[in-house]
């Protein structure tokens, strides 16, 4: 079956700065080869005396490979579920249900990609990293974080060469005033084959504006994460009009231009 | 089977459909409706509320676009309907008794349609009516879909057989609500919702007790059944079939495990047939009259 639910081993799991937690599977079925970049598993987060998450909770893949069977995720520990997973030790099991939804596109044939990343959507775009830098398609890559000790640079680009801009709200330089001329121009004058960005509205918004060309991978609260619950759903344009589409399996990974914006009130 | 709302043509990436009993599709109502504002679910303890609003293509779509879809799978297919009046429904009942739909689910308890959460199924009046008024018009089977948000469930479950359903659908979600107490906001976009889960497992396995005790009609359990065992007890209750939801969500394949379950314990307790399982709870029906017997003794 394409979707399964499988017992992984926890082979690795550490802290990598205060918030985030890197965590590496060994996945029965050699689950790598048939995940790609953008994709994502639902995680069975165990339940415990302490948390006791009742539904899975979906989460991009941060690492596919290179050996079969290595699933890697890096995650905010934030909520019942992330504290839950937290918990999780080396040699425990962990269930995954997967891979999930449409993965980003990418050609092997393009001189250059641009990354535009705030946040854990570092992760979720982490994979493209290692697939550009193996085509020998330039990176150049946009991160945005609360301060450098957030930035995660190093757990991005894992070695790979790439044109990095590091912006933090600790200096003011991730203010979208001057966030947009570094990105015009980054635009302008790179000429970039495919945009990419995950991780902030604020960033998605500026991409709009600036009529770049690309995808963007949305998060959004999900129950079955298959595309039968309809809890997932945001308000896209499309041939004219508005319509509603479910993230979980007509995305993640949707056009940049299509998000209508926001559908969460309040 | 799978239950309403829990279940669309997706889920073949995860399994064989045609292992299932039937084929139960999401409600679908006369016209287009696009659903409830998100979130439309959250999470609760051994549960969930959703409140998604029934989105709808409308009938057209349903039979010319999603019927299709199923057309080469062996299990029967139910079509779940839901619609604002009882002669809308009728309508609607009608034009899908065609080619392809074995039965109907008229979904007559969605707690989530209509003002407060009330629905036809919370009045054994407006049960008959509508059960009745459905009866006319369709050509297939109708199973009527109960609410668990009522005081006496038999007294629903004899108007809806009173009224010439087929079967009863026991039950649907317990309606509820979750606040945030931080932002101090209701976790769903349309403030209540349906919970659903093991959480409402006990309560939904009394409704089948109680309503099997009420009619002679099938009764489908439908509640909380995340385990094979959880099914069998829905069928000792006097369940003749069983649905899943929730579990689903947490495991695509769930229906798999939960029928390859019931291969499993038929075979560790000798039952030839699922059908043996029915209503067979084994009530000891001199138990109170010993037990106040024994009181008296002890004086």
């Amino acid at each position: 079956m394409k979707v399964a639910t499988r017992a992984c081993r926890v082979v690795e799991h550490q802290w990598v700065n205060a918030r985030y937690k890197y965590l590496r599977l060994s996945s029965p079925g050699h689950l790598a080869r048939h995940t790609a970049a953008g994709q994502f598993f639902q995680l069975a987060c165990p339940v415990s005396a302490a948390e006791a998450p009742f539904l899975r909770r979906p989460m991009s893949v941060y690492g596919i490979g290179p050996e079969g069977d290595r699933i890697e995720f890096l995650y905010h520990v934030k909520g019942v579920g992330t504290r839950a997973l937290e918990r999780l030790r080396p040699g425990e099991t962990l269930n995954i249900t997967g891979p999930l939804g449409r993965a980003f596109h990418f050609s092997p044939r393009w001189k250059r990609v641009l990354l535009v990343a705030r946040g854990v959507g570092l992760a979720t775009m982490a994979p493209l990293v290692p697939l550009a830098a193996h085509a020998g398609v330039s990176i150049t890559a946009v991160l945005s974080a609360r301060s450098p000790a957030d930035l995660m640079r190093e757990e991005f680009l894992r070695g790979a060469a790439a044109n990095v801009h590091a912006v933090f709200d600790s200096d003011g330089s991730s203010d979208l005033a001057k966030v947009e001329p570094l990105i015009s121009r980054l635009l302008a004058g790179e000429r970039p084959d495919m945009v990419y960005t995950c991780g902030s509205n604020r960033l998605l918004a500026l991409l709009q504006k600036l009529n770049a060309e690309g995808e963007v991978a949305l998060e959004q609260q999900m129950a079955c994460a298959m595309g039968v619950c309809l809890s997932c759903v945001r308000l896209f344009n499309e041939g004219g009009g508005k319509v509603f589409r479910r993230v979980c399996c007509e995305g993640p990974v949707f056009p940049l231009g299509a998000v209508a914006g926001e559908v969460q009130f309040g | 089977m799978p239950a309403s709302g829990c279940f669309a043509h997706e889920y073949a990436q995860a399994m064989d459909l045609g292992r299932l009993g039937a084929l139960v599709t999401k409600s679908v109502t006369p016209k287009r409706r696009i659903g409830n504002p998100v979130p439309r679910v959250a999470e609760t303890d051994a549960g969930m509320l959703n409140s998604i609003g029934i989105p709808s293509n409308g009938l057209l779509y349903y039979i010319d676009k999603l019927l299709p879809h199923y057309a080469g799978v062996p299990a029967p297919l139910v079509a779940s309907v839901s619609a604002d009046t009882a002669e809308e429904f009728a309508a609607a009942c009608e034009a899908l008794s065609v080619p392809g739909v074995s039965a109907i689910e008229a979904n007559i308890s969605c707690p989530n349609i209509e003002a407060d959460g009330r629905a036809f199924a919370m009045s054994p009046k407006d049960t008959y009516r509508a059960v009745a008024e459905i009866k006319r018009f369709a050509r297939v089977p109708i199973w009527a879909k109960l609410t668990p948000n009522v005081a006496d469930i038999a007294e629903i479950a004899r108007a809806a057989e009173e009224a010439g359903a087929d079967a009863l659908v026991v039950a649907n979600t317990l309606l509820g609500m979750a606040i945030d107490t931080e932002t101090r906001k209701p976790k769903l976009g349309n403030v209540m919702g349906g919970l659903s889960g093991p959480a409402i497992r006990p309560v939904i396995v009394r409704m089948v007790f109680q309503c099997a005790r009420a009619v002679r009609i099938p009764i489908i359990g439908c509640g909380g059944i995340m385990t094979p065992e959880h099914a069998v007890e829905h069928l000792l209750a006097g369940a003749t079939a069983v649905q899943v939801g929730t579990a689903s969500f947490l495991d695509p394949a769930a229906m798999i495990g939960i029928i390859d379950g019931l291969t499993a314990y038929c075979e560790r307790h000798g039952v030839a047939r699922i059908a043996d399982l029915t209503g067979g709870v084994r009530i000891d029906p001199g138990l109170t009259d010993r037990w106040l017997r024994l009181a008296q003794q002890s004086g």
